[in-house]
């Protein structure tokens, strides 16, 4: 599954608000099409990484490469090779399922026809065919959440960054949005994932565990648990960030 | 004895069914869990609890007392830690602890034992603003307000949502604290892990219970053999006990997949074989107990109605 090529390097990444350092020297790399868990407590320095590596923030020193570009010079073709799906905001509630797509498709320059063909496949695959024309407000949480990973990677990202995607859905369907994760990771889509549930951990192909601004262990997670004698990666987290 | 008894409850707003008959009682200083996903009716009933919102039909009683024709009393003895953070984010973490105090006719002084064991965890904050703490301190914070009245029974809607695994167990550690001291818990969680920790559970999906009873006897009431399986490709594995023509459910939990087949009979060898067959290499099956989230699932799989009675 993993492959050579690598399309985060990170390089002593530091970022300070002032006197406080929220990223303190953090290095990694991720491959193409792993799936990469971006672990930490509250308040450990996950967020304010995952912005600079988005190009949103600008570290304080250090080198970032994604998707072959440089974070300093080239931060919008970052962008444009990039996906986001964020737990909250990530589609507009007035506007309904296919103006979603029509808009998302359109800021990345996708054309109205190939966004017609792409929508309609999407919808297909997704079995919400019936729910194209109901605002966002109105359909499940489950398929907003489904949908809003479509979206992020409706313009053929190489990397989608995914902030808490599963938060408060039954556990059938944030199990069938995993499966969607592993289905674009198996077609080379690189997949950095925050969560707080340690049995989603489980999935990533490898995972780094943030304390106090500080990256602290990175391995897949079957070394982890055996690094930490524990018995699953719950208690490799307990007892790394407590 | 019982504590807060529910009577045959339904709520609908504007067609929508939120709650659906829905019957349990807790006793008193008893630690009770809600445990489901979002839009399961948990928030629904706690308003209810909390004499915030009236039921279409019918009966809800707290220590005796009926949340409609009583609830001036009601609301002096309950606490309520709502689900969105809901203290006021320009007053200081004291500020709002005496607010709340004030409003219920106390001082922090007066009930400071009870809270002591988690105000102190902030104090030194004291002067910050409640807007400026993060999400583990927040939460300690709304728990010192809803308990600085000495509340008979405390509600918690979804008190560890969004918050990481370290203070999610630090906050557990506390509500086995209050339950020490008598307070009747009732608390809501979309995490499954954490019913374990209840003493008993009432599984909650779409407006209605599949289940209530002690965590333990609904993981022993699991009605399948349940393997857990894995190999070198998981989601390949996936895949490939989804096309099993015997095979009943599949689902990913964390490093392994969990297994039920339709054949109660299967043995190892036979489930071995197959994967080897599709090319699978560093296979692992072995039998396991189910958890609370294999029955929950077992649950919402089945038609509602006879399942919810245990």
């Amino acid at each position: 599954m993993m492959q050579e090529t690598k399309v985060i390097k990170v390089k002593n990444l530091v970022k300070k608000f002032g006197s406080f350092i929220a990223n303190d020297h953090l290095n990694f790399e991720v491959h193409k099409g792993e799936i990469f868990g971006f672990l930490g407590a509250n308040g450990a320095g996950k967020t304010t990484a995952m912005k600079i590596i988005c190009g949103l923030l600008k570290p304080t020193s250090g080198e970032v490469e994604v998707a072959g570009y440089d974070l300093y010079t080239q931060t919008e073709q970052i962008k444009k090779s990039i996906g986001y799906m964020s737990q909250k905001f990530s589609l507009y509630e007035d506007l309904t399922v296919k103006e979603n797509i029509r808009l998302f498709g359109g800021i990345y320059g996708i054309s109205k026809k190939e966004i017609a063909k792409r929508s309609k496949e999407l919808l297909q695959k997704l079995e919400i065919e019936e729910v194209g024309d109901k605002l966002i407000i109105e359909i499940p949480l489950g398929w907003k959440q489904k949908l809003a990973f479509s979206v992020a990677i409706f313009h053929n990202p190489g990397i989608v960054f995914l902030d808490e995607p599963t938060g408060g859905v039954d556990p059938i369907t944030r199990r069938q949005f995993w499966n969607l994760i592993y289905e674009a990771a198996s077609k080379g889509v690189t997949i950095f994932v925050t969560t707080h549930y340690m049995d989603e951990a489980e999935y990533c192909d490898r995972i780094s565990i943030m304390v106090d601004g500080k990256i602290v262990a990175l391995d897949t997670p079957q070394a982890l648990i055996e690094q930490y004698k524990a018995k699953d990666m719950d208690e490799v987290f307990l007892k790394i960030a407590r | 004895m019982t504590f807060i008894n529910v009577e045959h409850i339904n709520k609908t707003f504007k067609g929508t069914t939120a709650l659906k008959d829905i019957n349990f009682i807790v006793d008193q200083g008893e630690l009770f869990g809600l445990i489901g996903p979002d839009g399961g009716g948990k928030t629904t009933l706690f308003r209810l609890f909390t004499t915030l919102l009236l039921a279409d039909s019918g009966n809800i009683t707290l220590d005796g007392k009926d949340v409609v024709k009583d609830y001036r009393q009601i609301r002096k003895e309950v606490g309520y830690m709502p689900g969105r953070f809901s203290l006021y984010q320009d007053l200081t973490v004291e500020e709002n602890l005496q607010f709340f105090a004030t409003i219920f006719n106390t001082s922090i002084q007066e009930n400071y034992d009870l809270i002591k064991p988690i105000y102190s965890q902030i104090e030194s904050f004291k002067k910050r603003k409640a807007g400026d703490l993060s999400g583990g301190m927040k939460q300690k914070l709304a728990l010192s307000c809803a308990l600085i009245h000495k509340p008979k029974i405390l509600f918690l809607d979804e008190p560890t949502t969004g918050v990481d695994a370290v203070s999610r167990k630090e906050f557990w550690e506390m509500l086995a604290d209050l339950k020490e001291k008598g307070i009747t818990i009732l608390v809501s969680t979309p995490y499954m892990d954490e019913a374990s920790l209840c003493d008993r559970v009432a599984l909650i999906q779409k407006g209605e219970i599949l289940s209530i009873a002690t965590p333990q006897k609904i993981t022993s009431q699991f009605p399948h053999k349940l393997w857990a399986i894995r190999s070198n490709n998981i989601y390949k594995l996936i895949q490939d006990l989804e096309k099993s023509e015997s095979g009943q459910s599949v689902f990913p939990f964390g490093q392994f997949v969990h297994y039920t087949d339709k054949n109660p009979n299967i043995n190892e060898s036979e489930i071995h074989n197959y994967l080897k067959d599709k090319g699978h290499q560093e296979i692992k099956i072995k039998v396991i107990e189910a958890n609370i989230e294999d029955c929950f699932m077992d649950l919402m799989n089945k038609p509602m109605g006879e399942e919810a009675k245990l």
